[in-house]
């Protein structure tokens, strides 16, 4: 029996036809020629169009022929693959433009003037000013919602890990998870309608950040209490085992433990609410000039001042905005990254 | 006398692993036989109890506060409001006699979300793929890094960019689409292009996929291996191991990523009040000049908002506030129901 | 229908870790053939060679010859979709797949292969059920989730949908060590039926199920932590329990280490 597969092993059943490297690269080839035939003979112009027909062409000829030589599941398989790797570009391709637009123009107008200057009695079309006024008003107003939130979240987190049992926790995590949802725009409505119309304050940097907090809230409490989560039972039993009190237990050898965990949450929640925008708009309202105070008076901020600039119908205005986004998307991929290095450095998990 | 003992070394080994707490149980340890005497050690056990599970009140409290002051703010605009508000399509609050509804806003709102989802939701399930079954591993950690990191970038950023980018460069594909295809409702034109429903679209999807990509990714990495295996040990190709394992598992996972992908487009403000030009109008051509969303109006018509205005901004904000809970409590209702099936 | 495998100088790799060193073997067709050996020795690891579905795990590769009836399954033209339809797996814990009916769970793979034809699916999955000796427990809920049956039941439902492609050979990674000594029982009176048709090869941690199931006995071992595992002797079931060759295979069947 062994003799009779030996000789037809030739057509054996485990080979099928497969398309070789090279046939998939003369594919591609063609592909793109047809494409450079098109774009000659059509109207049809630009990069981003070219490679976009050179690939939809690639992928169904690779399809139809595939289907041909391959049979119908090996040409389906090729098929998907390709689309996933096309998903894959199309979710890359929007990063690498927007940073790269953003370095390029923002670059050409950042220099040191430009971060220790305020735009105090500056037109839009003057050719200089700065942010120097929105970096403090952006600093100071998610130092104080951080302040705010970061404390209250970790007692919620130790309370829905460490103390809920019944029902009031089931009901607290559900709403941390409706708060998750909350748009920005409705936190800022929010205190707009309790601070500045119901308690009659005026606009502030502290109103901004009372909305930031609210935004920062949920998911300070979210990764504090997974960090919680993650920290093992044996150490809180070691410690009761030891007859310490629970709640020394929590501080002095939970929180400890997932230290650097919550340090990674807690940072990723300020590089979220440092660029929100709306919420400011209603609260903070935005100012040309310079107010060192937080607790009075409207002030700049960041995310405002791009906004700003960038609804004025000027050049010089619309590259200061380039330029306020260049910094601020600086301040969030420096506090991303160094919450990353921090989880990787400590070992959890982010 | 044996059980603190075999405790005490199951917390030096498991605190290896962390800094910290090294070396406080024997401090501890000293300080508890004052607290064994009884009272103080349970107080402060009591005080912190109340004080964390005060906290997590105080939170119900703020979500409660969020919708009586919005309802209370609104109401004076409401009733001054000479139209009915949930059908008139014009926003004029502060003029007399007031007139103002949401019905145009909503429309825009809902629009503006499902056209990103649209475009959103088969580009981010893709990305999770690839990140989870189809990339090597040398480039399935920096693709993962690269997607959050869109998620991370400012909404202003991805506003200033679809405003002096991508509003031009979207014009040539409008005119293709009104052109060959303009007898379809949707791809029909005045003529005019630029910041249109659907370049607003667009720049939602971008700011979303990330979101639904993440959530989706983290589902199918949790796929059992059991149920891969089985796919391929029948003989399935990779495409029928991913839809036999892998798609059946996630479903639910994916569909309550896209309900918090709506939710999240929904409320946003600055990238949408930079792109569209607002007006209001209830119209299905998404290619000219025009919509609205209820969160860029507020944005909008902030700053020049007289009384009534503020009022009639915070009413169009508790709409909003509603949409949210709605889309949230579907999406959890559905993550529950998915776990319940087990799948 | 049923094929024979022969292993030459097979080694397997998991990146750098050397996992099992010079394997060679043959295995007849229409027998059973059980590999025993303390955990870790790489015995499930040159089972799953058998079918390339080791390739499943990134970084995995094999070198030497494993060949089907004299066929190298590793040569480039050969398409591992097509060699896990020609050798089928049963897995140590029953996976059928949760979201599909116990009537789709048997013929998903013949699904996959395009076969639309009712009749004829109706046909395989009696058949199937029947050669899995589950079609009597099963016939008047075939549209009922997989999940909704026991384990052992499950078991055999698996084995039921392996048989439905018509495998050549059939390989069974611990088929019972998830369960209780009834299902343990069906399955293994299972394997004495099937084995008419089908070349067998089975990896288990119970010696007395070796012993009882088997034609032929492998045993694997590795001579330390961290060295690779190796095939030590394989022979007929009868003289590997009662006169093995190796002094460490007599060591491990009375019980001795492992």
């Amino acid at each position: 029996m062994a003799q009779a597969v030996e000789v037809k092993a030739g057509n054996s059943r485990l080979i099928r036809a497969q398309l070789s490297r090279r046939f998939l690269a003369a594919i591609a080839a063609g592909a793109i020629a047809v494409t450079f035939a098109l774009f000659i003979a059509t109207p049809l112009h630009g990069l981003v169009g070219f490679v976009l027909v050179a690939a939809v062409l690639y992928v169904v000829a690779q399809t139809v022929i595939s289907n041909v030589v391959e049979g119908r599941r090996a040409a389906m398989n090729r098929l998907v693959t390709s689309v996933v790797v096309v998903c894959a570009c199309a979710a890359v391709l929007p990063l690498v433009a927007v940073l790269g637009f953003t370095v390029i123009k923002g670059s050409a107008v950042l220099d040191l003037s430009f971060l220790t200057h305020t735009m105090r009695g500056v037109a839009e079309q003057d050719p200089y000013g700065g942010i120097y006024h929105a970096i403090i008003g952006t600093l100071e107003q998610v130092g104080l919602a951080t302040l705010l939130a970061v404390p209250f979240g970790l007692l919620v987190a130790i309370y829905l890990v460490e103390y809920s049992t019944g029902r009031l926790g089931r009901i607290v995590s559900f709403f941390v998870d409706v708060m998750t949802g909350l748009p920005s725009i409705v936190a800022g409505l929010f205190i707009f309608a309790l601070w500045i119309l119901a308690l009659g304050q005026s606009f502030s940097g502290f109103a901004g950040s009372l909305a930031l907090a609210i935004l920062m809230l949920p998911t300070v409490v979210r990764s504090a209490e997974e960090m919680l989560k993650i920290v093992p039972d044996s150490l809180r039993e070691g410690s009761y085992a030891l007859g310490i009190p629970k709640w020394v237990t929590v501080v002095r050898i939970v929180l400890p433990t997932a230290l650097a965990g919550i340090v990674t949450g807690v940072m990723l929640a300020i590089a979220r609410v440092t660029g929100e925008t709306a919420p400011l708009l209603l609260t903070v309202f935005g100012n040309p000039a310079l107010n060192f105070n937080p607790f009075s008076g409207a002030q700049a901020s960041l995310p405002l001042f791009v906004f700003g600039e960038a609804g004025l119908p000027n050049e010089t205005a619309i590259n200061r905005a380039w330029a306020a986004a260049l910094v601020l998307i600086l301040i969030v991929l420096v506090l991303n990254i160094m919450a990353r290095v921090i989880a990787r450095f400590a070992g959890v998990r982010s | 006398m044996d059980e603190p003992e075999s405790a005490k070394i199951s917390m030096t080994r498991s605190s290896e692993a962390v800094p910290s707490p090294a070396g406080q149980p024997p401090k501890t340890n000293g300080a508890q036989s004052k607290d064994m005497r009884g009272r103080p050690r349970r107080r402060a056990d009591a005080i912190f109890r109340m004080l964390v599970q005060g906290s997590g009140v105080v939170l119900l409290v703020i979500m409660a506060a969020i919708a009586v002051f919005l309802i209370l703010q609104a109401i004076p605009a409401l009733k001054a409001d000479t139209t009915n508000f949930l059908t008139t399509l014009n926003w004029a609050p502060d003029s007399t006699p007031s007139s103002f509804g949401i019905a145009a806003l909503a429309f825009g709102s809902l629009l503006t979300s499902l056209l990103a989802l649209v475009m959103s939701v088969p580009v981010a399930v893709g990305v999770a793929l690839a990140i989870s079954h189809y990339a090597p591993r040398w480039l399935a950690g920096p693709l993962a890094y690269v997607v959050d990191l869109l998620a991370a970038v400012p909404s202003v950023v991805f506003g200033l960019w679809g405003l002096i980018y991508l509003v031009p460069s979207i014009i040539g594909p409008s005119k293709f689409l009104s052109t060959y295809f303009g007898f379809i409702p949707l791809f029909e034109t005045n003529g005019t292009y630029g910041k249109s429903v659907f370049a607003a679209s667009v720049v939602l999807a971008v700011m979303i996929i990330p979101i639904i990509a993440a959530i989706s990714r983290e589902i199918f990495v949790q796929t059992p291996r059991d149920h891969i295996e089985a796919a391929w040990a029948i003989g399935a190709t990779k495409w029928e191991m991913v839809r036999t394992a892998i798609l059946p598992y996630g479903r639910s996972g994916v569909v309550s990523a896209t309900v918090l992908g709506f939710g999240r487009a929904i409320g946003e403000t600055i990238a949408v009040a930079l792109v569209l030009s607002a007006n209001y109008e209830i119209s299905l051509h998404i290619l000219q000049p025009g919509g609205n969303t209820i969160a860029a109006n507020i944005a909008n018509r902030y700053g020049e908002a007289g009384g009534i205005g503020r009022g009639a901004l915070i009413a169009s904000g508790l709409v909003l506030f509603v949409i949210t809970l709605i889309v949230n409590f579907g999406a959890r209702a559905i993550v529950r129901r998915g776990e319940r099936e087990g799948a | 229908m049923a094929k024979s495998i022969q292993m030459k100088n097979v080694d397997i790799y998991y990146g750098k870790f050397h996992a099992v060193q010079d394997v060679n073997l043959s295995v007849p067709p229409r027998a059973v053939t059980a590999f025993i050996g303390p955990s870790g020795c790489g015995k499930s690891t040159v089972l799953r060679t058998m079918n390339r579905m080791h390739e499943v795990i990134p970084g995995a590769r094999v070198e030497g010859r494993v060949e089907l009836d004299g066929e190298d399954i590793y040569r480039p033209a050969v398409d591992p979709v097509e060699v896990r339809r020609a050798v089928g797996m049963v897995f140590q814990r029953p996976n059928p797949f949760p979201t599909m009916s116990i009537r789709d769970n048997v013929v998903a793979g013949l699904k996959l292969q395009g076969v639309r034809n009712k009749s004829h699916l109706e046909e395989v999955t009696e058949r199937s059920l029947r050669g899995a000796n589950l079609w009597n427990e099963v016939k008047d809920r075939l549209g009922r989730p997989g999940g909704s049956l026991s384990g052992g039941q499950q078991q055999r439902l698996c084995i039921a949908r392996a048989i439905a492609v018509q495998p050549e050979i059939l390989l069974m990674d611990e088929p019972c060590s998830a369960l209780d000594p009834i299902s343990t029982l069906a399955i293994e009176e299972l394997m004495g039926e099937l084995k008419k048709d089908y070349t067998i090869v089975i990896v288990t941690h119970n010696m007395q199920q070796a012993a009882r199931v088997s034609d032929q006995t492998g045993f694997f071992n590795l001579k330390a932590a961290g060295q690779p595992g190796r095939l030590i002797e394989l022979d007929n079931t009868e003289k590997i329990f009662s006169n093995p060759t190796e002094k460490a295979t007599e060591d491990y069947i009375s019980g001795r280490f492992g």
